[in-house]
């Protein structure tokens, strides 16, 4: 395989993840937006004294998007950098 | 003592910009402070870019009288963070200069492009601006007991002095210090108010229903409407990646490797705030109680003020309103430098002087356009006294969302995009926002005081969003441009390797 063609495989492997991860996040906030809309009493509804679902699922979503953007550092810093430094000497 | 606060911070962050100015002598300088900052650093200045003082008051006091209804602001506000990672952070670094607008031109015809992303810049800017000089004027009357005009000049001329001076790099160490007071100031006041509760926040939340039903735990009347609901979130969601004051951040840092560490730091920075804010706002529902916040502003913004008198007397008071006072201070200096690049880069050096400008020209043009934006800051600062500007920052995300947002994508990641298709996108996104916001129940009913509005969603984006999309997608098929395809190549290149 050329670098020109490894440029390119590494290309769509970012933007892929970049979609995915992307596509995650309204996923999950857009849910949570969703409930919020449409099942008020099971947001309402207590886990612990003093902790609604509510309250939980939404440091929830704060919690998933520092989840999402620690999978895509990791890639990023252990992949991407790699390969493309690799590259950039070859290119 | 919140006077003397308040002047050991104006008297730091001028020393600040006097070592800051020593070191701006070029247009790079200016605009990205060299390029030499950390991901660190960039990361706590973007933190600081981003936390209002419409997020620190605004949001504890929202959630002291709603409850669980501020939760979902804070939710909205931070999950733009992961967007402008995935999509725009490294690109942006790889591919521009000084603005966003550099991006979205690199392959296409100058001129056209820049004059319609200068548009939906200033656009946003400027609203976000009225937003946070009347806040300003506002909170400074409440917390100094100064006169509202008189607030909104000293605000104006203080950052003036910042960004004229100090440009990037003053403006850069003064969010630093800004972000570090913000955060400490608001965890500090967080800890303290949890003392009261064995350091467990289920016992305050626990507490807050006691008093007030558990309904404070739940949502609430907020949203009501579903669609309504989805449209603010997606303008909070795409808006954060079409700020001009936050994209121009990218620049500051050597690479794309530090593009990506800074939104790393700034999206746990920022989080971590919301967290806090959450526990301030319950905090100030049970120490300072409803009526009591009520009977000083009745939109709650002194809650997170009062509860710090409440847990640590008027020291802290003191301490928390000079942070707060920072906050603004802040937000309004990273405006008006952005403003300013847009004024100065995008439509004197780019399409008035073609890109042929001497450094002495783009620097002096650059403090000139930012003395007209401070000039303008202050002028809409006393013009929208007393007006209702709460819904400013929603309408300035959902031009940021509309109008800079799908332009920036698509120059990024779309072949087929072409000058016709940005200019169209750039300007149907600022003017269906602004024509939409108009009809919406936001102006007519709020503060037009009219019955019923012809437009039902109180923020355009569900429309104005998905509307640029389909205009950029509809021109670019219709009238393609082979020239920006053929050079798409060179996008493909730069985007990873920056050369």
């Amino acid at each position: 395989m050329d670098h020109l063609d490894e440029l390119k495989a590494l290309d769509s492997a970012r933007w892929r993840i970049a979609v995915w991860l992307t596509v995650a996040m309204m996923a999950v906030y857009f849910g949570f937006i969703l409930l919020v809309a449409y099942d008020k009493p099971l947001l309402t509804r207590l886990v612990l004294p003093g902790l609604s679902l509510g309250i939980l699922f939404g440091a929830l979503v704060i919690v998933a998007a520092w989840g999402f953007i620690w999978i895509y550092v990791r890639w990023a810093n252990q992949h991407y950098d790699a390969k493309i430094e690799a590259l950039r000497g070859r290119m | 003592m919140t006077v003397a606060f308040f002047f050991i911070f104006i008297i730091f962050s001028l020393g600040i910009t006097y070592v800051a100015a020593r070191r701006t002598r070029n247009a790079e300088h200016f605009y990205t402070a060299g390029g030499r900052v950390t991901g660190f650093q960039n990361g706590l200045a973007l933190a600081g870019d981003y936390m209002s003082a419409a997020s620190f008051l605004g949001i504890a006091g929202l959630v002291s009288l709603s409850g669980f209804d501020g939760l979902i602001y804070s939710i909205g506000f931070l999950v733009g963070w992961p967007v402008v990672m995935f999509l725009i952070a490294e690109p942006l670094r790889n591919l521009g200069k000084y603005t966003f607008a550099d991006v979205v031109a690199f392959r296409l015809r100058q001129a056209p492009v820049r004059v319609a992303a200068s548009i939906g810049s200033l656009a946003v800017v400027s609203f976000y601006l009225i937003a946070q000089m009347v806040g300003a004027g506002n909170l400074i009357h409440l917390l100094f007991d100064i006169e509202y005009e008189h607030a909104v000049e000293i605000v104006g001329f203080v950052m003036l002095a910042y960004v004229l001076f100090g440009g990037m790099m003053a403006t850069t160490w003064v969010q630093i210090v800004k972000a570090v007071l913000l955060l400490s100031g608001a965890f500090l006041l967080a800890m303290m108010t949890l003392a009261r509760f064995g350091f467990n926040p289920l016992a305050l939340f626990h507490a807050a229903s006691e008093r007030y039903g558990a309904a404070v735990l739940g949502p609430g009347r907020l949203v009501s409407n579903p669609l309504d609901a989805m449209s603010l979130g997606l303008a909070l969601m795409l808006g954060t990646a079409g700020l001009p004051h936050i994209l121009m951040r990218f620049y500051t840092v050597p690479n794309a490797r530090t593009a990506r560490t800074s939104v790393t730091y700034a999206t746990a920075f920022i989080g971590f705030f919301y967290l806090l804010t959450f526990i301030l706002g319950f905090g100030a529902m049970v120490l300072v109680g409803q009526p009591a916040i009520r009977a000083i502003d009745a939109g709650g913004n002194m809650a997170a003020p009062l509860l710090a008198q409440a847990v640590g007397g008027d020291a802290f008071l003191g301490f928390i309103s000079a942070v707060a006072f920072a906050t603004i201070l802040a937000v309004v200096a990273g405006l008006t430098l952005a403003g300013a690049a847009t004024l100065s880069h995008d439509l004197w050096v780019n399409v008035v002087r073609h890109g042929a400008a001497s450094d002495v020209e783009q620097l002096r043009v650059a403090r000139g356009s930012t003395v007209l934006l401070g000039a303008l800051a202050i002028g809409l600062g006393i013009a929208f006294k007393g007006q209702n500007v709460a819904y400013m920052v929603g309408l300035a995300f959902a031009i940021a969302a509309s109008a800079n947002f799908p332009a920036l994508v698509l120059s990024i990641f779309w072949r087929k995009f072409t000058t016709r298709a940005a200019q169209m996108s750039m300007l149907s996104g600022t003017a269906s926002a602004l024509i939409l916001i108009y009809l919406s129940p936001t102006i007519q009913v709020d503060v037009l005081k009219h019955a019923s509005a012809s437009f039902p969603l109180r923020n355009p984006g569900l429309v104005s969003i998905p509307l640029s999309f389909a205009v950029a997608f509809f021109v670019a098929v219709l009238w393609p441009e082979p020239e920006a395809e053929a050079r798409f190549a060179e996008v493909e290149r730069k985007v990873h390797f920056s050369r």
